[in-house]
């Protein structure tokens, strides 16, 4: 699957969802899901430091493609993390810098991207983008 | 006049309040971080931004003077409000920070020498130790710390020995924007000043809740902002008794802070222009004034009783949820709590909690270092004002454990 159709299939999973509540608590349940960061890759230089909750990225190159592995302290953060790792990892360097996220707007998370949040996760997607360009070179 | 005695009444006068928030009538319980504005304020702004605006301080035309009048009959209005001796102990700023931060270069610029100290409490907001920090680098002294117990109270005990001569400076929140604790300001100024060191009193959120009388608590300065006060934002207060502000030097230079400038040498206006260079926010100083009106036409028994009534019902609720805790357990509180709850991250329901209307401060409350004293991340704050009723306590906890539940 290309990186439009992984989006277009989380658009569908989320159009079932009528009210905000359904759709945290889909949140919570990918958070609680998500393959955590393993305990030795919790670096510091993997912390994305936001005032809200922090957010550990781990990346790793194999075979031309990048690997993603992520956490965060906040659940609901966590579920939206696992929603940008199912779309960018085991992807070409190419691949994701020509990603531009538009799922986000559709399924009505874009407020948790917006700089105001400090979160992490905008830091995150520009973070994922460093390593899809120094992978790239 | 007859004051008012009636919350519905009081809310009536802040549109913000009306309004809904995904769906949701808004529980604005962040007001530690700003408080909505009543329409006398709103009504003052757009007046003097609709015609009546002229520079202050300057010219000889019609509206400067009027502005001008606005802008010193706004400084009479604070002067009286915390009692002040003099209408040029009160200084206008940008905000909470930028008093210190005045305080900081300027008295810190002049006073300190190299080994010398400033003494901050361990609950200071970050606006109270960044500005120290500064001087202290540049002066090579250091900054001390009164550290506060497992509860949040002033270590009182530790006082004695950190108040050495080496500190020529002491600088602590009336109220902790993250404990809302009362802090024994008294006892401190009383024993900083037996020793002959000043006392700056940062009362962002105290000037909100507790009547504040300067001369009785006899603070070298006292400082707070305007927009936590319902007033305009952008505005702040600098009250220094007026020997040492006097004293000091200006801090920034620039328009209307001078008497006569020549290459060679610049003479400077008295206070308080000494310490207003530049145009400042003279519409935003002046709506101040209907600010402080609105809180004089409150009841204070009203306003006591119900803020009392809050403290209670929220203290008593908040401590019956299975693995929260409340930071800043003492005597007297304001209306402000901050707390954590097992298992459930601040930010995660602080983002559940706006969707059912509920405004509250999440994170690190720009107060790292107790945050790190408690050993946590981040907690979550409802703080309350004047207009907050009962009800939208109760509300407050319904959607908390509401919240809580979805999370765990």
């Amino acid at each position: 699957m290309t990186i439009k159709e992984v989006e277009q299939q989380i658009v569908e999973e989320f159009s079932i969802f009528t009210d905000w509540m359904d759709k945290y608590e889909y949140l919570i349940e990918l958070g609680k899901s998500l393959p955590i960061i393993k305990e030795g890759e919790k670096l510091e230089g993997n912390l994305i430091k936001g005032c809200q909750s922090r957010v550990w990225l781990n990346a790793e190159f194999k075979d031309g493609l990048i690997y993603f592995t992520a956490d965060s302290d906040a659940i609901i953060t966590k579920g939206i993390i696992s929603l940008l790792v199912r779309v960018f990892s085991e992807r070409t360097p190419a691949e994701i810098i020509n990603a531009d996220l538009n799922f986000i707007k559709e399924i009505g998370l874009q407020e948790n991207l917006s700089p105001t949040r400090a979160n992490g996760l905008l830091s995150m997607i520009k973070q994922i983008k460093i390593y899809a360009m120094a992978y790239s070179a | 006049m007859n004051k008012i005695a009636d919350i519905n009444q009081i809310r009536s006068l802040f549109p913000a309040l009306e309004q809904s928030v995904n769906s949701k009538t808004l529980v604005y319980l962040d007001n530690g971080a700003t408080a909505q504005k009543p329409k006398q304020v709103i009504d003052l702004v757009n007046m003097m931004n609709s015609g009546v605006n002229g520079n202050i301080h300057r010219a000889v035309h019609e509206l400067s003077s009027k502005t001008t009048e606005l802008y010193e009959d706004s400084r009479e209005a604070i002067r009286q409000f915390i009692n002040a001796a003099y209408r040029e102990e009160i200084i206008f700023t940008s905000g909470t920070t930028a008093s210190i931060n005045l305080v900081a270069a300027s008295y810190g610029g002049k006073y300190l020498r190299k080994g010398d100290s400033v003494l901050v409490s361990e609950a200071e907001h970050h606006s109270n130790i960044v500005p120290w920090q500064l001087i202290c680098e540049s002066k090579e002294a250091n900054l001390r710390v009164l550290p506060v117990d497992e509860n949040g109270n002033w270590r009182m005990d530790m006082l004695d020995n950190l108040l050495d001569r080496s500190v020529k400076i002491v600088s602590v929140s009336h109220v902790s924007n993250v404990l809302g604790l009362i802090n024994p300001v008294e006892e401190l100024i009383f024993k900083a000043h037996a020793k002959g060191i000043p006392v700056l009193i940062d009362g962002a959120q105290s000037i909100v809740h507790i009547e504040t009388d300067v001369r009785k608590l006899d603070c070298d300065f006292y400082v707070f902002s305007g927009h936590k006060l319902y007033g305009p934002t952008g505005t702040g207060v600098l009250y220094g008794k007026r020997e040492i502000l006097d004293s000091m030097p200006p801090w920034m230079g620039g328009g209307d802070m001078v008497e006569t400038v020549t290459f060679e040498k610049t003479t400077y206006a008295p206070l308080p222009l000494k310490f207003e260079a530049g145009t400042p926010n003279f519409i935003g100083a002046a709506a101040m004034l209907e600010a402080i009106r609105f809180v004089e036409s409150i009841d204070k028994k009203f306003l006591e009783n119900t803020e009392r009534s809050i403290v209670e019902y929220m203290t008593e609720e908040l401590l019956k949820i299975e693995g929260l805790r409340l930071y800043g357990m003492g005597e007297s509180r304001i209306s402000l709590f901050s707390f954590t709850v097992s298992g459930a991250h601040p930010s995660d329901l602080a983002m559940i909690m706006d969707k059912m209307g509920v405004a509250l401060r999440s994170g690190q409350m720009c107060a790292e270092p107790l945050m790190k004293r408690y050993g946590v991340e981040s907690m979550l704050r409802a703080s309350f004002a004047a207009y907050n009723t009962i009800e939208e306590a109760k509300y407050f906890i319904t959607s908390l454990k509401r919240a809580i539940k979805m999370l765990s």
